[in-house]
């Protein structure tokens, strides 16, 4: 090809974070690991400075909300797939956290048994097979990623092949977490039925009720949603993260490019579900509680409320939507708690209309910043 | 022997040979390579026998309606084959069953002598060597002109690959000349979704050729672009004939005329013309058609 000799200058792979990213960065980690716990433990109740018991029990499980808005994003901001079952998988977490937590119970239950109470109260003998891992905390850590890692790659795999897309794959994953509800409710599956799993005592034979173990989960969670959003990170600005971004904005051009988009898909949907499991595994030792109620459709909806109010395909726009609405929420259900489900419906409704970029794109819009 | 007959006989060889090498460029039969004893090498297009892509006697159809019915067709390497048509002929069809797209009823449709495309998926008739432009510009918006040209970089596909994917420097020189090539490069950060219809037009062109295809599809490839872009896009075209094989779909005669050497008419769903342009524009058939005599 004969054309005059221009010196093209190509962009560089530019860092993981710019450096103010790093101070924003720096500073979280420092507020999370540092700050909280000094507030809360050290310094006394009477202080002003005082965090309460109650606000590290709120943001731990907002925190936790917000690695659940995040796994969405990646999903549904940057892929294009909206899941309206994510719930399902943050569940499972949950679950799986929750049975390890039953078991730390030993005899201390109301039935002084080996067994959790509900099975004393069901007249069961021995425990049903899946619960056999479930006194083994190692076991229970390589199972929260493996229970929502396995069911969402079988889903996904038969479901992406098919190449469902669109409105019908958010009803498809409506219908997945709604029939796991169901199948949770029912006392025979071994999962406590609609009371779930509570009254939990210790983790790893310590004590749960403590200041100091609230705080070890507080720092937990935390680092894990920092750990998160860096992967996140990673992951967007790979060659990978692209790919994903070019399946949202124009599949066919990336199947005849010569990408399989099911590789694509099936992977970030299994990072999506395992990273919301994760999170529904810290959430319910913060909690003490987890039930089939974690599952129910509007769950899984709120969660993609979050990543849409705070910005869609930005990485910090989940996580602040997740505090947005959820600080929101906790105010809203003390002060008018029967106005709540109204606020969020108008809420998305609002954010659809006039900020589809979320609050981060709003705040970019009012900086002049553009792209 | 005298040797004049000598002389004769040499020159007699020279001319046959001259004549060889002047018809090659139309169709060679193979001769002793493309016997049977050759080794076909799978994945690889074999064009012994001087044909590219061979389509026989497909035919599809969408709730009944033929949009394509028996459609024979070939293509050797290195041409650059127009086909023209009025709307509805089966042309946007025909390259989606060469794509993979779309399925059809019945037929065979060869990419080289070894290759049965209709194995294949998309994304693998895509790596086999087959690129594609739509009709309507296909970018991806949101991505910026060089991310875009990377992302149809040869190179392996897979999720692994893509995780770990860094542009070396014989990738980024190929990446810099087809900038340069589709006139882009002071564009080179620009959101592509910015871009003005004849720009994406040729990023898209220049993502075919990222991926180093062997056949290039080209449904509608100067559409809205202006004539200073369209001339530059007939010279990047005649650049590539030889190198690989193009099927051009066009509605623009003029641009036509730039490029072409053989024009195929399609009509309803089969060839109804072949030959130079000048030849099917004097076709009888044509005409009706295109007339509505």
């Amino acid at each position: 090809m004969s054309h005059p000799t221009t010196t093209v200058v190509l962009p560089t792979k530019g860092p993981l974070l710019t450096r103010t990213g790093w101070s924003v960065f720096m500073m979280a980690l420092i507020a999370v690991c540092a700050v909280a716990p000094v507030l809360n433990l050290w310094v006394p109740d009477s202080s002003m400075f005082h965090m309460s018991t109650y606000a590290v029990a709120l943001l731990g499980k907002i925190m936790c909300y917000a690695i659940a808005a995040l796994a969405m994003d990646l999903i549904w901001g940057y892929t294009g797939i909206l899941s309206l079952g994510h719930g399902l998988f943050f569940a499972l977490g949950g679950y799986v956290m929750g049975m390890y937590l039953m078991r730390q119970i030993g005899r201390d239950g109301n039935y002084k048994s080996d067994l959790p109470d509900f099975m004393v109260f069901l007249d069961w003998k021995t425990l049903p097979w899946h619960w056999t891992f479930s006194d083994s905390f190692a076991a229970t850590l390589l199972l929260i990623v493996l229970v929502p890692g396995v069911v969402a790659f079988v889903f996904g795999f038969f479901a992406f092949r098919s190449r469902i897309k669109g409105v019908y794959f958010s009803i498809i994953t409506q219908a997945m977490t709604f029939a796991a509800m169901l199948l949770f409710f029912r006392n025979e599956t071994g999962f406590g039925g609609n009371n779930g799993f509570t009254d939990f005592k210790r983790i790893l034979n310590i004590p749960l009720a403590t200041p100091s173990m609230r705080m070890t989960l507080f720092v937990m969670t935390g680092l894990t949603l920092l750990g998160f959003f860096l992967f996140a990170k990673w992951l967007v600005g790979s060659k990978f993260g692209r790919v994903l971004q070019a399946i949202r904005d124009a599949e066919t051009r990336v199947m005849f490019s010569g990408y399989n988009p099911l590789g694509y898909k099936l992977a970030i949907w299994v990072i999506s579900a395992v990273m919301c499991g994760v999170a529904g595994a810290l959430y319910v030792p913060q909690v003490g509680i987890i039930n089939p109620g974690e599952m129910s459709p509007a769950n899984s909806i709120e969660i993609a409320i979050w990543a849409a109010v705070g910005g869609r395909a930005s990485l910090i726009g989940p996580i602040v939507g997740a505090f947005i609405v959820n600080g929101a929420k906790s105010w809203l259900t003390v002060a008018y708690p029967e106005y709540w489900l109204y606020f969020l419906g108008l809420l998305f409704i609002g954010v659809t209309l006039f900020l589809p970029a979320g609050v981060v794109g709003l705040v970019k819009k009012l900086r002049g910043g553009d792209k | 022997m005298t040797p004049d007959l000598l002389e004769q006989g040499a020159r007699r060889i020279q001319e046959r040979q001259a004549a060889l090498d002047a018809n090659k460029s139309n169709t060679e039969s193979g001769g002793r390579s493309a016997s049977g004893s050759r080794i076909a090498t799978p994945g690889e297009v074999d064009v012994t026998h001087g044909r590219i892509l061979y389509l026989e006697d497909v035919s599809v159809s969408f709730d009944g309606f033929k949009a394509i019915n028996k459609l024979s067709l070939d293509i050797a390497p290195g041409e650059l084959r127009c086909i023209i048509g009025p709307n509805g002929a089966g042309k946007t069809t025909m390259m989606d069953i060469i794509t993979g797209k779309t399925r059809p009823d019945e037929g065979t449709v060869f990419f080289g002598s070894t290759i049965d495309l209709l194995r294949y998926k998309e994304a693998e008739i895509a790596q086999l060597g087959i690129g594609r432009k739509f009709q309507k510009p296909t970018v991806f918006e949101h991505l910026t002109v060089f991310e875009n040209l990377e992302l149809a970089l040869k190179t392996n596909k897979g999720v692994k690959a893509s995780l770990f994917f860094r542009l070396d420097s014989l990738q980024s020189d190929r990446l810099a000349d087809i900038l340069v090539t589709i006139h882009l490069a002071d564009s080179v950060n620009r959101m592509a979704g910015n871009l003005s219809h004849g720009q994406k037009q040729w990023l898209e062109i220049g993502m075919l050729l990222m991926q180093d295809p062997k056949l290039l599809l080209l449904d509608e490839p100067v559409a809205g672009m202006t004539d200073e872009e369209t001339a530059r896009t007939a010279e990047l075209f005649l650049t590539l004939k030889g190198k690989h094989s193009l099927m051009v779909v066009e509605h623009d005669m003029s641009f036509i005329r730039t490029i072409s050497e053989i024009v195929t008419v399609l009509c309803d769903g089969s060839v109804l013309a072949q030959g130079t342009l000048d030849e099917v524009q004097a076709n009888e058939k044509v005409i009706e058609v295109y007339l509505g005599r």
